[in-house]
């Protein structure tokens, strides 16, 4: 039996699907049989960040009314071939679907798969209900600013209220400049308020934006920083503890994390 | 002189007088006698210099009008000033506020955006209140943890009641009626422990090490 994991976050663009599928392809790469849920039904993304949108015959919705099998509607992506992708509709809303028939689904595939990834929406109506409904665990994604860290705190709350055990959190696009001339969020003053554990810092990167227009996440290539940063978090996912990225070249950041993974 | 026998005693002792009423008989009786023994009897007693009177009810419970009457028959001697009434019941509701008021709630976590966290009586939280979240109370709340979100204390005017945190860094105060917002000083300068309470209407802040002095009566 695999495990559920749902990407989430309350405020929009703040790199859900990116980190979707980054983390997806990550796991794949490790030799992990991985399937990507696409929840964001009406404004389905990730098929297109994976480069796999000409493939889509059958969706989630389908799967769900019955229209297909299960096994049809998912694509397999032929580069690591132990990745699988399970699309939204496009034609179709939130309400299409129901928690119920979301939990039934995604049990169904953790027999199957060794992680079902799951691409959630934003905001905290029908489609979080949905995306978090067949999931083990929780990875919340912020960006470095009040009003992301801010949503990110709703999620939490709503996520422990729904027993979706503690989250993870993990904190996209830093850019290290700015936190330095103290114009934006530092990882600890997040972390602080927050009061999750850490499960990975990326970058603000330029190849992030490229790879996802070309269709290749950026795991797949191992030169830029939100790469390293990603695989990662594929590692921490599968229970190593790898210290977190230096991003700013200075001694101290990582002394000071250090205690987030219990590595003493 | 009657030979019924006495609903109101009055005895003397080092702090005044103490009224003993009696709590079989009816109310009227005890006003017929009260008004019998302060307008009429006991003149010697009655005169001179300022007495302070208790008035002790016994298992008698008086409503507010009740009362009233009572403190308005005995002021009629204008050397008598009332201290306090005591009795051995009070009613069932205020036995329950008072319980309430009594208990301190502990309560343990993080209070996030969009969570409210509300009790009746002095609220404990071990944990922080984050901005967009809400802790509120009719008494007093202590936060050890950081208070970046909004309190209310006193919620139901209690004007007594104050917020302490480890970290007073509240998005807004509130207590009783009485609204603020913290000022950017405020922000940058605090350190440690403090507390929100009003005085005069107003809130004021101060370390926590300064509430003994502010209230006195807290003081065991
Ligand atoms: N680390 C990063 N560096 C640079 N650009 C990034 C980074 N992460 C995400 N982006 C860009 O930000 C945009 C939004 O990312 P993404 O679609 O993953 O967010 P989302 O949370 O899934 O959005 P939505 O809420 O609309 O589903 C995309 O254009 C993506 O390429
Ligand atoms: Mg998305």
């Amino acid at each position: 039996m695999g495990e559920a994991i749902v990407i989430t976050s309350g405020k929009g663009g703040v790199g859900k699907t990116t980190t979707s599928a980054n983390i997806g392809a990550a796991l794949a790469l490790s030799g992990k049989k991985v399937c990507l849920v696409d929840t964001d039904i009406g404004l389905r993304n990730l098929d297109v960040v994976m480069g796999l949108e000409n493939r889509i015959i059958f969706d989630l919705v389908d799967v769900v009314e019955g229209a297909c099998r299960l096994e049809q509607a998912l694509i397999t992506d032929k580069r690591f071939e132990t990745l699988s992708l399970l699309p939204a509709a496009q034609t179709r809303d939130k309400s299409a679907i129901t928690p119920n028939q979301m939990k039934k689904l995604v049990t169904d595939l953790k027999t199957d798969f060794d992680y079902v990834i799951i691409d959630c929406p934003a905001g905290i109506e029908q489609g979080f209900k949905n995306a978090i409904a067949g999931a083990n665990r929780a990875i919340v994604v912020t960006t470095p600013d009040t009003s992301a860290v801010r949503d990110a705190d709703r999620i939490i709350g709503l996520l422990e209220k729904e027993k979706v055990g503690t989250p993870k959190l993990l904190i996209n696009r830093i850019r290290p400049q700015m936190v330095k001339n103290g114009e934006m969020l530092e990882v600890d003053e997040i972390v602080n308020v927050l009061a999750i554990d850490l499960i990975g810092i990326v970058p603000d990167d330029e190849s992030i934006i490229r790879s996802a227009n070309r269709g290749e996440p950026v795991v797949m290539k191992h030169d830029s920083p939100a790469s390293l940063a990603y695989r990662n978090v594929a590692r921490r996912i599968l229970g190593d503890s790898v210290p977190l990225m230096n991003l700013n070249q200075q001694t101290g950041i990582f002394s000071k994390v250090k205690k987030w993974f219990g590595m003493g | 002189m009657t030979t019924t026998r006495h609903k109101v005693t009055i005895k003397g002792t080092k702090d005044g007088l103490v009224f003993f009423m009696d709590d079989t008989c009816s109310f009227d009786e005890l006003i017929q006698d009260l008004r019998n023994k302060v307008e009429n009897s006991h003149q010697q007693i009655l005169t001179g210099p300022l007495i302070r009177v208790t008035v002790n009810l016994g298992y008698r419970y008086l409503t507010d009008e009740q009362e009233q009457q009572i403190r308005g028959i005995i002021r009629k001697r204008g050397n008598l000033v009332i201290k306090e009434f005591v009795s051995e019941v009070i009613s069932r509701e205020q036995a329950y506020l008072e319980q309430l008021a009594s208990q301190i709630r502990l309560e343990v976590g993080t209070v996030r955006s969009g969570q409210v966290l509300e009790h009746q009586g002095d609220l404990l939280l071990m944990g922080d209140v984050n901005p967009g979240g809400c802790i509120q109370s009719t008494g007093s709340i202590f936060v050890l943890g950081s208070l970046r979100g909004t309190a209310r204390a006193g919620m139901d005017g209690n004007e007594d009641a104050i917020v302490a945190a480890s970290q007073l860094l509240p998005t807004q105060l509130r207590i009783a009626d009485v609204i603020s917002r913290p000022t950017e000083e405020w922000l940058d300068q605090t350190t440690g422990m403090e507390f929100a309470y009003l005085k005069d209407g107003v809130m004021n802040i101060d370390k926590i090490n300064r509430l003994h002095r502010i209230r006195p009566e807290w003081k065991k």
